[in-house]
């Protein structure tokens, strides 16, 4: 018995590697080709000057600003919406859960090359009055960011009782804004980190309606430059995938370190 | 004391009530006006766009009603050729993707869950999976490109011409291996927390029962995760589906699947007035997307059954 | 501590709103004066039109590659005579997307204040137009122009060629482009069904294999042919496609073509050179330009047109190799830039221009027919 386990664990070891060397690879295959190519300078050699092109080029560093901007304001936005939002369906009205749930998952029906086709008339209104910056594209990028932060902050919030934790504030005398603030939203710290670090990566990575209705953010700006020059345009690419990559590994990474640290003063008590 | 007094109505969620347990089980208006403002913001910036669509889809350039826009959508060679691109192009990389990703999801899951290799690969699904398309379309223009690093490898090796070995990217077959490319990622962040619901304890039972690890998959993993994989397929499906970015940076010559079939509709400087045509393929889109992601809500009630 | 989080959550919301709201000014049009007039004259004449203009300051633009007919130089020019800001918006975007925009920036400073169009998209949006009648309006051609002043053509250029002389030899007629030693290299800017250039691309091989501007059918049998022989490319002729060798021959407008002639791409060894064929008449397509009726900034985008049509204006759209609409009265002025004039191909034949009709039989047939040609 133990000898035909550990055949067998050995197997699944070699697949195990197998696996995640050939599917991995594949995955990494154009990481380093993309380094490969940004990195091609005259004769043959290699350069750097492709990356620090990127510093002087105003189009690019603008589309930079604009995408991290709106990243940022829709991150703001989607918490001020969703959370609570989603408490007060928890705690006072728990059949508009599911209604909440499904509107939240609706965009994941209504594709963004569809959404982008009918926005135009409310997008008249909102340039009408905010103006006509690329961060307008917050309205929409919030509804894009909800099915995925929906199911980060819904996860967090029933891992804790939020109904006791509310009822326990609100008993004590806070106001919601209060209880939110200061009750919930530390408890559900995890899934908003997560929310928010997958609301980046979206917003970062969005083309389909910023391309249609004539943005300029960071994705309609790399194909820009890439019709003017290719080595520029990879460079871009590759310095954004490694910026989001860094982000959401260093923010999970500080989020298990926080629930460790807090499991650990729980069991302090 | 609270429970006693009767819920004071809310007429704003800032407002003072006097809350607590009473309030819970409240039926009263007051309670709805803490969801208005969701209500409000989804139906003016998900909702009416919708409509919109789904109004103009019926209508002509006029403002008349009219169904020639759907009826074209229905008739014509180029949109039912689109349709069924489309629909290829998804079900085969949804198939890719899912059996791919799941293989990948199985070796990470079968790994230490608290060691490094586990968070950095599902931190670079995040990235990938969720990254533009544009910009996949770029890193395999730099792979598989006519500049790209394994067209000169196999110039510089083996004397291939590139011209002639890089031709295939930028088209149908190029914008598969592209699609599954992403897809792979997404399979992973979505199929990798069924796995967490397979108990060590049930494998071991098996085992020593007399079982192999084809019984094991056979009649315990396997019925476990089908439901996540078939959910996690259909996401795929869709997402492959309405997918527009990689197709918009790759594609220049013709408009091969239906978003491209839109964004053409939309923005053509040569075939003008054709806007509601898009809105009738975007409608089309729309059915398509919710039958599969209704089928997928389904999927998903049923596996979470078994994730308690 | 309550207090603290208090106000940065108000701090928060404050931000969220001023940021998104003051990052773009509401904005009208300028003086009245201005947004009405229809001729310089109705301004008070030219000074009165500077002074006005440089009074606004900017002009907006849209559409306007750098290397498109030179409107590099001329944009420069025109900024550094008068010391407007000109806000250079989408240079990628074609005429249906430069509508598009002024559709949806209309009322804002942002919007576009001039247009440079395709004809068809020119006169589906007639409405869009303010009428005004620069000072060498009577030396354009009638049919080239709107009667009240709401549009006029600019520029024309020929469908041409062109090649990497270096890598292959120069085609002279349309049907050489079929010959085995162009395999996997030629390009077509443009889908024919989105973008004007590649739809004429279609027209000239069309011209050239028994078709006519009222029927091209034969050229979309044509790039069949081209496809199924493996000589034509799926791939987006860009400036950075041809400086990497990617596109060595690329059917597009003369201009476009001849500005890869330049100094960059020679030191790169590409020796880009630019032929229109032989076997067919020249195809010409005429650009037309536009006043936005919400102009933010009516003045100067009036002024932009009086120097566009202007010796300055003409010759650098010729320096571009575009063929300029005052071309003749410029040449009995002895105002051209005779050198730019020496460097233009002839026309073999007379150009062939299509009107809206055979335009839009065109489009007809490409939208149910091209997909399927190219796979």
């Amino acid at each position: 018995m133990t000898a035909t386990r550990g055949s067998g664990q050995t197997r699944q070891r070699v697949a195990r590697a197998a696996i995640i060397l050939l599917i991995g690879g594949y995955l990494l295959l154009p990481m380093f080709a993309m380094l490969d190519f940004s990195t091609r300078g005259p004769g043959g050699s290699r350069t750097l000057d492709s990356f620090i092109a990127i510093g002087s080029n105003r189009d690019l560093l603008e589309g930079i600003f604009n995408s991290l901007a709106t990243a940022g304001l829709t991150v703001m936005g989607m918490l001020l919406l969703l959370v609570p939002t989603m408490t007060w369906t928890i705690v006072r009205v728990p059949r508009m859960r599911r209604v909440v749930e499904f509107l939240c998952l609706l965009p994941l029906a209504i594709p963004a090359i569809v959404l982008v086709v009918g926005i135009a008339p409310v997008y008249r209104g909102v340039t009408f009055l905010f103006g006509g910056s690329a961060l307008t594209l917050v309205f929409i990028d919030i509804i894009l960011v909800l099915p995925f932060a929906y199911r980060a902050l819904d996860g967090a919030l029933r891992s804790i009782d939020v109904a006791t934790l509310a009822d326990a504030g609100r008993s004590l005398g806070a106001s919601w804004p209060r209880v939110i603030r200061q009750i919930i939203v530390p408890n559900i710290r995890p899934g908003i980190l997560s929310a928010s670090v997958l609301a980046v990566a979206l917003v970062l990575g969005e083309f389909t309606i910023s391309s249609l209705l004539n943005f300029d953010t960071l994705q309609v700006t790399i194909n820009l430059i890439g019709k003017r020059d290719a080595f520029i345009s990879v460079a871009v690419c590759l310095a954004a995938l490694t910026f989001a990559f860094v982000l959401i590994y260093a923010i999970a990474a500080f989020g298990s370190a926080d629930q460790r640290r807090r499991q650990v003063a729980k069991e302090d008590e | 004391m609270d429970a006693v007094a009767p819920a004071a109505p809310d007429r704003s969620d800032t407002g003072a009530s006097s809350g607590g347990t009473g309030a819970r089980g409240s039926r009263h208006l007051g309670d709805y006006a803490g969801v208005v403002p969701f209500f409000v913001y989804i139906g003016l910036f998900l909702l009416l766009p919708t409509l919109i669509v789904v109004v103009g889809a019926f209508q002509a350039n006029d403002g008349s009603p009219t169904l020639s826009n759907v009826e074209s959508v229905l008739t014509e060679q180029a949109f039912l050729a689109a349709f069924g691109r489309s629909i290829w192009l998804s079900v085969v990389t949804a198939l890719l993707g899912a059996v791919l990703g799941g293989l990948l999801a199985w070796a990470v899951a079968s790994g230490d869950p608290n060691g490094r290799l586990r968070p950095i690969i599902v931190a670079a699904s995040g990235v990938l999976a969720q990254f533009g398309g544009v910009m996949l379309a770029f890193a395999f223009l730099a792979t598989f490109g006519f500049n790209g690093l394994v067209t000169l490898l196999l110039r510089d090796s083996l004397g291939v011409d590139p011209q002639e070995s890089a031709g295939w990217l930028y088209g149908m077959n190029g914008l598969a291996v592209v699609y599954t490319y992403f897809q792979i990622p997404l399979m992973l962040i979505v199929f990798l927390p069924a796995f967490d619901a397979l108990r060590r304890e049930w494998r071991d039972a098996s085992e020593s029962l007399g079982g192999s690890s084809w019984t094991y998959w056979r009649h315990i993993a396997g019925p476990i995760l089908a439901p996540s994989f078939l959910g996690a397929l259909l996401l795929l499906f869709a997402n492959a589906l309405s997918a527009y970015a990689t197709a918009a940076a790759l594609i220049s010559q013709g408009s091969p699947i239906v978003p491209l079939q839109i964004s053409t509709a939309l923005t053509s400087e040569v075939v003008l007035g054709q806007a509601n045509v898009g809105k009738a393929l975007a409608l089309a889109m729309i059915l398509v997307v919710a039958v599969v992601m209704t089928l997928y809500a389904l999927i998903q009630r049923r596996a979470s059954r078994w994730a308690k | 501590m309550q207090t603290k989080r208090s106000r940065v959550v108000l701090v928060a919301v404050a931000a969220f709103a001023v940021i998104v709201a003051g990052c773009g000014a509401l904005g009208g049009g300028g003086s009245d004066a201005a947004a009405t007039a229809t001729t310089a004259e109705g301004m008070g004449g030219m000074t009165a039109l500077e002074e006005a203009a440089k009074a606004e300051g900017k002009l907006n633009v849209i559409a306007l590659p750098r290397d498109w007919a030179n409107y590099g130089e001329i944009l420069d020019a025109f900024s550094a005579k008068y010391g407007i800001t000109i806000d250079e918006q989408q240079p990628d975007a074609n005429s249906q997307q430069e509508i598009d925009a002024a559709n949806s920036t209309k009322g804002t400073d942002r919007a576009p204040d001039v247009f440079d169009l395709g004809a068809n998209v020119a006169l589906a949006n007639t409405t869009l137009f303010a009428p005004y009648q620069v000072g060498a309006w009577a030396d354009i051609p009638d049919n080239l122009k709107e009667a009240s002043g709401l549009w006029y053509s600019d520029y024309a250029g020929f469908m041409s060629i062109g090649c990497d002389a270096a890598k292959v030899a120069l085609p002279a007629t349309v049907a050489d482009l079929l010959k085995p030693e162009y395999k996997g290299m030629i390009a077509l800017n443009g889908d024919p069904t989105k973008a004007a250039a590649g739809f004429h691309g279609v027209v000239m091989a069309a011209l050239a294999n028994g078709g006519s501007a009222d029927d091209i059918t034969a050229g979309i049998d044509f790039f069949k042919q081209l496809n199924d022989a493996g000589n034509l490319l799926p791939v987006d002729p860009t400036p950075a496609t041809i400086a990497s060798g990617q596109t060595p021959c690329v059917i597009d407008w003369e201009y476009n073509n001849a500005a890869q002639a330049n100094d960059t791409n020679a030191a790169a060894g590409i020796d880009w050179q630019i032929a229109i064929p032989t076997d067919a008449p020249p195809v010409a397509s005429y650009y037309i330009q536009a006043i936005n009726k919400d102009a933010p900034n009516p003045a100067a985008a009036r002024l932009w047109e009086e120097f566009l049509y202007s010796a300055d204006g003409q010759n650098g759209w010729l320096r571009g190799f575009a063929r300029p609409i005052l071309q003749e009265k410029l040449v009995a002025d002895g105002t051209i830039d005779t050198e730019a004039l020496g460097k233009l191909a002839e026309a073999s034949a007379a150009p062939v221009v299509l009107t809206q009709d055979q335009l839009t039989a065109g489009q007809d047939l490409l939208t149910g027919n091209w997909t399927i040609t190219i796979e």
